[in-house]
C-alpha cells in the first residue's frame, strides 16, 4: 500500500488533543498526515463523532489511519465516525489500543518511515515507557 | 397514530430529562464525569428542535433518526450508547418486530457499543430487566404491563447502588463506585417512565 499512514488523535480536551499533535509533529514534521480534534459539539470536554469523522477525512490515504483516543467516550464516538465512513474505507481505519500521547508519538514516528498501517499499530501498541 | 405516538415520546422523554437533568449530573458527579444530565439535555431538546420531522416518519424511521441527533449531539458515552439503542430498536422496528423483540435488539447494539453487559452498573442494568419484564407480560392488560414495567425500572435502578462497576469512568473508583445509583442507569428509568406514561394516555 503507497502513502504514509494518517494519524488521528481524539481527546476529551480540545487542549490535550492538540498537545499530542504538537509533539507528534515535533516528531515528524510534515511528513505524516496528522488531524486531532477535542470537545463535545459545545466546546465542553468531551468528543463529536462527526469532527473525529471528519479529522479522519483530513489524514486520508489509501495507506490508512490510525486513531488514538483517550477515554470510552472516545473510544465509542471513534467507532461511530468510522462507521459514517464510506465502506472500502471502513477496514483501513483502525482504533489502536495504545496510550493517546505516547501511542501518536511512536504512531507518527512508525509512519513517517513508510510503515503501513499494520506495522504503524503494533508498534503504538506494543510501546513499553 | 405513529405520529401523535413519536410526537407524544418525544416530548415526555425531553420533558422527564430535562426535569432530572440536576439529579443526572449529581449523580454522575459522585462516581463520573458530572455531565451526564446536561449532555443528555442536550441531545434530548435536540431531538425535540426535529420532533415535526421525526413524527412524519414511521416508528423505525424516527428511532433511527432520533438514535442519530444524540449521537452528533450528546458527546459524551451516553451519545453513542443512546444512540446506539435508538438505532437498533428503529430497525428492528423497521423490520416489524414487537415491543420486546425491539427493545432487545437494541439492547444487543449497547451491548456491542459498550463491550458491556448485564451487573457492570450501567444503562443494561435497568434495561436489560425491563425488557425481560416486557417480554413476560406483553400479552397482560396494559396497565397491569405497564405498572411491572415502572416497578422493574424502579427496582433495577435501586439495585445498582450496592454494584461495582466495571465500565466506564465509575470503574476507574474501583469499590468506592459502590454506594452510589448509576447515572446511565437512571437515565434508562426516566426514559422508561417516559414510554409507560405515553402508553397509559393512549391506553
Amino acid at each position: 500500500m503507497s502513502g504514509i499512514v494518517g494519524i488521528v488523535i481524539v481527546s476529551h480536551s480540545p487542549k490535550v488533543a492538540e498537545g499530542a499533535a504538537e509533539m507528534a509533529r515535533q516528531m515528524v514534521g510534515d511528513l505524516v498526515p496528522l488531524a486531532h480534534c477535542g470537545g463535545d459539539p459545545t466546546g465542553g470536554l468531551g468528543t463529536d463523532p462527526e469532527r473525529i469523522r471528519r479529522a479522519i477525512d483530513a489524514v486520508w490515504s489509501e495507506a490508512g489511519v490510525a486513531v488514538f483516543v483517550d477515554l470510552g467516550g472516545a473510544e465509542m464516538n471513534a467507532e461511530m465516525a468510522i462507521e459514517m465512513l464510506e465502506e472500502a474505507r471502513r477496514g483501513r481505519v483502525r482504533i489502536c489500543n495504545a496510550p493517546l500521547v505516547e501511542g501518536a508519538v511512536v504512531a507518527a514516528a512508525e509512519a513517517s518511515s513508510g510503515s503501513d498501517l499494520d506495522a504503524v499499530c503494533r508498534v503504538a501498541e506494543d510501546f513499553n515507557p | 397514530m405513529d405520529s401523535d405516538l413519536v410526537a407524544e415520546l418525544i416530548d415526555r422523554a425531553t420533558r422527564l430529562i430535562t426535569e432530572h437533568a440536576e439529579e443526572l449530573t449529581a449523580l454522575d458527579r459522585a462516581i463520573g464525569d458530572g455531565d451526564h444530565g446536561i449532555n443528555m439535555k442536550r441531545g434530548f431538546e435536540a431531538v425535540r428542535e426535529d420532533a415535526e420531522r421525526l413524527a412524519r416518519l414511521d416508528l423505525g424511521g424516527a428511532l433511527q433518526q432520533a438514535g442519530m441527533i444524540l449521537v452528533r449531539t450528546v458527546g459524551g458515552a451516553s451519545g453513542p450508547l443512546y444512540g446506539s439503542l435508538l438505532m437498533g430498536m428503529g430497525r428492528a422496528a423497521g423490520e416489524g418486530a414487537p415491543p420486546p423483540a425491539l427493545l432487545a435488539a437494541g439492547i444487543e447494539m449497547v451491548k456491542r457499543r459498550g463491550k458491556a453487559d448485564r451487573g457492570c452498573k450501567t444503562m443494561l442494568d435497568v434495561l436489560i430487566p425491563v425488557q425481560e419484564t416486557l417480554a413476560q407480560a406483553s400479552e397482560g392488560p396494559r396497565p397491569e404491563l405497564l405498572r411491572r414495567l415502572r416497578e422493574t425500572a424502579d427496582r433495577a435502578l435501586e439495585e445498582t447502588r450496592d454494584m461495582l462497576a466495571t465500565r466506564g469512568r465509575a470503574s476507574f473508583l474501583g469499590e468506592r463506585s459502590r454506594g452510589h445509583l448509576d447515572p446511565g442507569a437512571a437515565s434508562s428509568r426516566l426514559l422508561v417512565h417516559a414510554v409507560c406514561d405515553v402508553l397509559e394516555a393512549v391506553a
